[in-house]
């Protein structure tokens, strides 16, 4: 944790109102792209789920139908009693999931699909329409993306603000223990992300982001052929559909993540630095209250 | 689709003993199912508008534009001869999925199948110089390809098979197109609705019909191509989807647009809003 003793935080540039310092935490470009990300996903997340609800199966390799099976499946089935059931099967182990996957109920109307209208775009199976919205959206996520990528290298918001320092990476292990400890920075420490932070940052930025967009258009049939077999160096369509999948539910992990941090340390600063810009620097432990 | 449908999920609240007031707050559970409440309506009012932005008349055509926008990039990213992936005999399917019709429910064509396919003619009509028709026996004469490729369905699954046919190329040249011809239109016998109506029908363009790998198959994986997978004639179109690759083909229709056949989209998912380029 940062030791700098208040009030005098030399670093920071921002206006010293009331002994609470202020800062400006997010340029006006990263707080627009950063919402039309968070449009353009939960999107693709809703509508790619309504495309995987056509065929609920997943498999390893060029072919659906191989001696091994899908390695996740999800569907209705009746069980001993007649009585419906949702299941979902993962690499063979079976779990019911009645209610969530497989089967759920709306209004009191039972219905089999794999994930629950509540969570797809269009709500109920429209495969067409699912798709429309999805290459839609996809081209906001993609634009934005490079957009973001162009501003954080012209910028140096990536050198400035996401590489992690020398010192960074020296203290991740004890970033990693405040972060279990749910310990947040203070001071002059809190003007900047951490170092975990910025790993992750950087991870969706240039691996998850750009990752899943390549397994997206590695189930084209059409740009499959872009140059021999490439699709091939992923295991083959239906793996790189897999890898889609899995890597769709990778970015939900981190916003899950990124949400809960957010919670733990100040939801409605952070929030307000988002929309505003504006943050407000917590102080050392003793000073506040 | 109805729009009625996206009602809020009711979240039940929980139903704890005695809720006891602490310092005037609200009481947990009463707070929890405000909170409750509000995280539904949210999900109902994102859904729910997504769902109403989906059942206008601009919305979808809006999002459709995206869609022709990225087959034309793909088609231009990857250029006119680009070939689908091919791959060895290890990798075939054992049984190729039947997907869509099985067995088509129409008389005549269950007369054809009954005698074995003898007395089958597929038609040329349209803008064409020379009409004609091609009994089985002379498209397997004709210049032919095998080829093991793979089928991806819209729908998300792929099945690897080895396909061999007369080239469409090979057949367009006995026939002869007119200048003006934009499309081949494929007629084919089987009828999706009830009542034996509204039979299959595809279209692809003329860069697709003359690419070396789109063939007129009558052969899946060594045998006479089954009734469950199109016989006597299906068309290989490999660089699209599944749904272009129409079964059980009867009569093939050059044309300049497709606009007043059937519902004008040029196939018949594509008038159930599916895209009429399925590279993606």
């Amino acid at each position: 944790m940062n030791d700098s003793a208040h009030p005098a935080i030399p670093a920071i540039s921002g206006v010293v109102r009331d002994t609470r310092t202020r800062v400006r935490r997010h340029t006006l470009a990263v707080r627009v792209m950063h919402w039309i990300n968070v449009v353009a996903l939960a999107l693709m997340l809703m509508s790619g789920l309504a495309i995987f609800n056509a065929h609920p199966a997943l498999y390893w390799g060029d072919s659906s139908y191989t001696a091994r099976g899908p390695w996740l499946e999800i569907g209705a089935r009746d069980d001993a009693n007649g009585n419906p059931i949702g299941y979902t099967r993962v690499f063979g182990h079976e779990f019911t999931t009645s209610g969530v996957l497989g089967l759920s109920t709306d209004d009191g109307r039972m219905y089999a699909q794999a994930f629950p209208s509540w969570l797809t775009v269009p709500s109920h199976l429209w495969l067409a329409l699912a798709r429309s919205w999805h290459f839609f959206f996809a081209w906001v996520l993609v634009l934005n993306g490079l957009a973001f990528v162009v501003y954080t290298f012209a910028s140096r918001h990536l050198t400035r603000d996401l590489l992690p320092t020398r010192s960074d990476v020296a203290g991740i292990g004890r970033s990693i223990v405040d972060h279990l400890r749910l310990r947040h920075a203070t001071g002059e420490a809190a003007t900047r992300y951490n170092v975990l932070q910025k790993i992750a940052y950087l991870v969706v930025v240039f691996v998850l982001l750009p990752l899943i967009v390549l397994m997206g258009l590695g189930m084209s049939p059409r740009l499959d052929t872009l140059f021999g077999g490439w699709v091939d160096w992923f295991g083959g369509r239906q793996s790189v559909r897999s890898i889609h999948f899995i890597v769709a539910w990778l970015l939900v992990a981190f916003v899950l993540i990124h949400v809960f941090e957010l919670l733990v340390n100040g939801p409605w600063n952070h929030l307000r630095a988002m929309i505003t810009g504006w943050y407000r620097v917590p102080q050392e432990r003793g000073h506040e209250r | 689709m109805n729009a009625d449908d996206e009602s809020a999920p009711t979240l039940a609240a929980p139903r704890g003993g005695a809720s006891v007031a602490w310092g005037g707050a609200a009481p947990p559970a009463a707070r929890r199912r405000f909170l409750g409440r509000v995280a539904a309506s949210i999900a109902a009012l994102s859904v729910g508008g997504c769902d109403r932005l989906s059942q206008t008349n601009w919305f979808p055509k809006m999002l459709g534009s995206a869609e022709t926008l990225n087959g034309r990039l793909a088609r231009a990213v990857t250029g006119h001869e680009a070939m689908a992936q091919e791959f060895p005999p290890a990798d075939i399917t054992p049984n190729f999925r039947s997907n869509g019709t099985a067995v088509p429910d129409n008389p005549r064509y269950a007369a054809l199948a009954a005698n074995g396919f003898r007395d089958y003619a597929l038609e040329v009509t349209g803008l064409v110089a020379k009409p004609a028709r091609f009994t089985l026996a002379e498209l397997q004469s004709m210049p032919s390809r095998t080829q093991i490729t793979r089928h991806d369905c819209v729908e998300g699954w792929s099945a690897i098979g080895q396909w061999q046919g007369a080239r469409l190329s090979a057949l367009l040249d006995v026939v002869q197109p007119a200048r003006s011809a934009r499309f081949v239109v494929f007629h084919c016998a089987d009828p999706m609705e009830e009542g034996r109506t509204a039979p299959y029908y595809e279209s692809i363009g003329m860069d697709d019909a003359y690419h070396v790998q789109t063939i007129l198959a009558y052969a899946l994986n060594g045998a006479p191509l089954p009734i469950k997978n199109g016989a006597p004639i299906r068309l290989r179109v490999e660089r699209q989807l599944g749904y272009k690759h129409a079964k059980y083909v009867m009569r093939l229709e050059l044309v300049e647009s497709f606009v007043n056949i059937r519902g004008g989209q040029g196939g018949y998912w594509e008038d159930q809003g599916y895209q009429w380029y399925a590279g993606i």
